[in-house]
């Protein structure tokens, strides 16, 4: 009649973590209509208003169409080499002139605000922040059902850390994440985005580090949010009235040099513009290393404080 | 024989005025099957949580297996088992999923967790259902996944809260059955708290009666049915007044609970107090419709300390917790 006890070590409370992520990784995968749902908002964002707001189009000669300039006669010796009497320049090869300059310049200056040519490729990437936004927002709410539904209750009498509970919701959400922004990615390139030519391997696993570090980051901030709470209406609440701010108050529909100045402190330290920007630096952009250093700064800093104090928290208030 | 819980004044308040559980000392026996009575809201699930590390007392102190449940929490939980009162497991998986879990919980490694798992579902005759979503199981095959839970960390003290609680008989016996076993298996303790009293009688070696937070008496259910007295009258009578004062000055009587025209009288010599009280009350000109003369049961002991019938409580208790686990499943 040996009892054996497993001693605590690093190896039962990595298994136990990844049982539970496992757990919520299956439940997600048995439901696909989930993960259905959860792609369709950020395409349609994507198609209807990432393709509808052709900015650059603004610009086409085809806008200018109707542009009539009168003739144009001025004195002979104004032209070089001088001729004799009077030249006339007939309108129409004016403005047919301006508008290729227009269009030329309204290119350029689309470009340099918004980093590329297209306002669509701009969305589309600007879209792989806002499904991970929604997922690892959204994680806080199951350690309420799961407080409700009397699992956690479960898991709370057996010896796995308390940190653990905590960081297999993180990781739940950071790999669901990841693999959504696969989908997003893959789906925005088949509809039109144009990747930087030299995108490889290692630009994907930039991205894959930027969501994981982001979706970490925020889903510690709602879980520890969620760690005391009974009602899942009051989270939703919460979900609800922070998602559309954050996404507002960043880079991802809009560039922050254009924002008005009171908007722009708000953006410079919203994580949200620092994943987009990443995003955007390894696939539209050509790559300007020194700006993707400071955005990997910023979002490991984010995720590390973040899921550091979930730590602390979950030790000290999961329990009641 | 040596106490592997030690309970000292253990309290909670939850909310800042609600007393759920108030100075409750008591110690169990390494072995023994030790039961907590009490009716609803008494703090039988509270104490439990409390013991399990679920929950943080507000005073007081408890050791089990000599860790302290506070300072050495993870301690305890490595060598404990819990059933709940109410269902825990996951209902979108399957049953040796659930299973398989609790043991990745534990750290067993996973040969062991997929024997044992195996093992614990044909013994409480789960396997045939062993791949289907637990949302699919009745009540009973959820309780029996629960008790197998309980059980895959081997736990030298396995705690059960109403583990029985809506099952049918031959399931409870079957259960039963199978705790003695392991019990002397692998000489392991249990704490549990149930509202059968026939469960309790013939079960626990020793009994806590529990109300309103507090512990009113602790024994082996011999004891507690020899302190109610030799025997139990219970009468009705005709009228609807009150005459327990009338009652109580008659010499052999003990102890008087009464409601509304039922009486459950404690009396020293039952065949000799029969015919006085029935004498007694026709001189007063109260007639008594029934009447019967028996030997205490661990019911009487229940009305005698807490002044309430076991089965007034076993009806609203059951259906109190069945109308709350449905309430949990609708708002899925
Ligand atoms: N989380 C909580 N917050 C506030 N009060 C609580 C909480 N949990 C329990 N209580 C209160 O504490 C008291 C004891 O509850 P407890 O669940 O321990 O009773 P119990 O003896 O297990 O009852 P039952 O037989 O119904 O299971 C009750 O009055 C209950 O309302
Ligand atoms: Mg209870």
């Amino acid at each position: 009649m040996s009892m054996e006890i497993y001693k605590p070590s690093l190896r039962t409370s990595l298994q136990g973590m990844w049982a539970l992520t496992r757990r919520e990784l299956k439940k997600w995968m048995n439901e696909p209509i989930v993960l259905f749902i959860s792609v369709i908002q950020p395409l349609m964002w994507m198609l209807l208003f990432g393709k509808s707001m052709n900015i650059t189009a603004v610009f086409s000669p085809r806008v200018l169409a109707d542009l009539t300039i009168p003739d144009i006669t001025i004195p002979g010796d104004y032209v070089s080499p001088p001729a004799d009497g009077l030249l006339t320049i007939p309108g129409s090869v004016i403005a047919q002139y301006l508008r290729e300059v227009l269009y030329e310049l309204g290119g350029r200056a689309v470009e340099s605000v918004f980093g590329v040519q297209d306002y669509f490729s701009y969305l589309a990437i600007g879209m792989i922040s806002m499904i991970t936004i929604f997922t690892s927002t959204f994680s806080g709410l199951s350690i309420v059902w799961d407080r409700r539904l009397g699992f956690l209750y479960k898991v709370l009498s057996t010896p796995v850390s308390r940190s653990a509970i905590i960081f297999s919701k993180v990781l739940n959400a950071a790999l669901r994440s990841m693999f959504q922004s696969t989908i997003i990615l893959m789906i925005a390139v088949v509809i039109g985005v144009k990747l930087n030519p030299s995108f490889n391997l290692l630009n994907l696993a930039g991205i894959y580090l930027a969501v994981f570090l982001f979706s970490v980051g925020l889903s510690s901030l709602f879980l520890a949010v969620a760690l005391r709470s009974t009602r899942h209406e009051t989270q939703m609440a919460v979900v609800n009235l922070v998602n559309m701010p954050l996404m507002f108050t960043s880079n991802a529909f809009f560039p922050v040099t254009l924002m008005p100045e009171w908007l722009k402190p708000l953006a410079q330290v919203n994580p949200v513009s620092y994943v987009t920007d990443a995003l955007r630096q390894l696939t539209i952009y050509s790559t300007d290393l020194q700006i993707l250093l400071i955005d990997f700064t910023y979002l490991t800093i984010f995720a590390v404080v973040l899921s550091t104090i979930g730590v602390l928290l979950s030790w000290k208030y999961l329990t009641k | 024989m040596v106490d592997v819980i030690v309970v000292e004044n253990l309290t909670k308040i939850f909310n800042k005025n609600i007393v759920a559980v108030d100075h409750v000392s008591f110690t169990v026996r390494e072995g023994e099957i030790f039961g907590f009575l009490g009716p609803n809201g008494a703090g039988k699930t509270t104490t439990i949580n409390m013991l399990t590390t679920v929950l943080k007392p507000t005073s007081g102190t408890a050791y089990v297996m000599g860790y302290d449940i506070v300072k050495q929490a993870d301690m305890v939980r490595r060598v404990i088992g819990v059933v709940p009162q109410e269902y825990t497991a996951d209902e979108d998986l399957t049953g040796y999923e659930n299973l398989i879990l609790c043991g990745d919980l534990y750290g067993l490694p996973r040969e062991i967790s997929k024997k044992r798992a195996l093992e614990l579902l044909e013994l409480m005759e789960l396997t045939k259902f062993k791949d289907k979503k637990v949302e699919t199981y009745s009540g009973g095959m959820r309780r029996r996944l629960e008790l197998a839970c309980g059980l895959i960390n081997r736990p030298k003290i396995l705690f059960l809260d109403e583990p029985t609680l809506g099952l049918d008989v031959q399931t409870r016996m079957a259960i039963w059955d199978y705790i003695k076993k392991l019990r002397e298996e692998y000489f392991m303790t249990i704490f549990m708290t149930t509202h059968y009293m026939e469960e309790a009688d013939n079960l626990c070696d020793r009994i806590a009666i529990i109300d309103h937070g507090k512990i009113i008496v602790t024994g082996t259910p011999s004891e507690l049915k020899n302190s109610v007295g030799s025997d139990v009258i219970e009468l009705t009578l005709r009228e609807i007044e009150d005459v327990s004062e009338r009652l109580l000055r008659i010499e052999y009587v003990k102890n008087v609970v009464r409601k509304e025209n039922v009486y459950v009288i404690q009396v020293e010599d039952g065949e000799v107090a029969v015919p006085v009280i029935i004498e007694v009350l026709k001189n007063h000109g109260y007639g008594v419709v029934k009447l019967s003369l028996r030997k205490p049961s661990l019911d009487e002991v229940y009305l005698m300390y807490t002044g309430r019938s076991m089965r007034d409580i076993e009806e609203s208790r059951e259906s109190a917790i069945v109308q709350r686990i449905m309430m949990r499943r609708a708002r899925r």
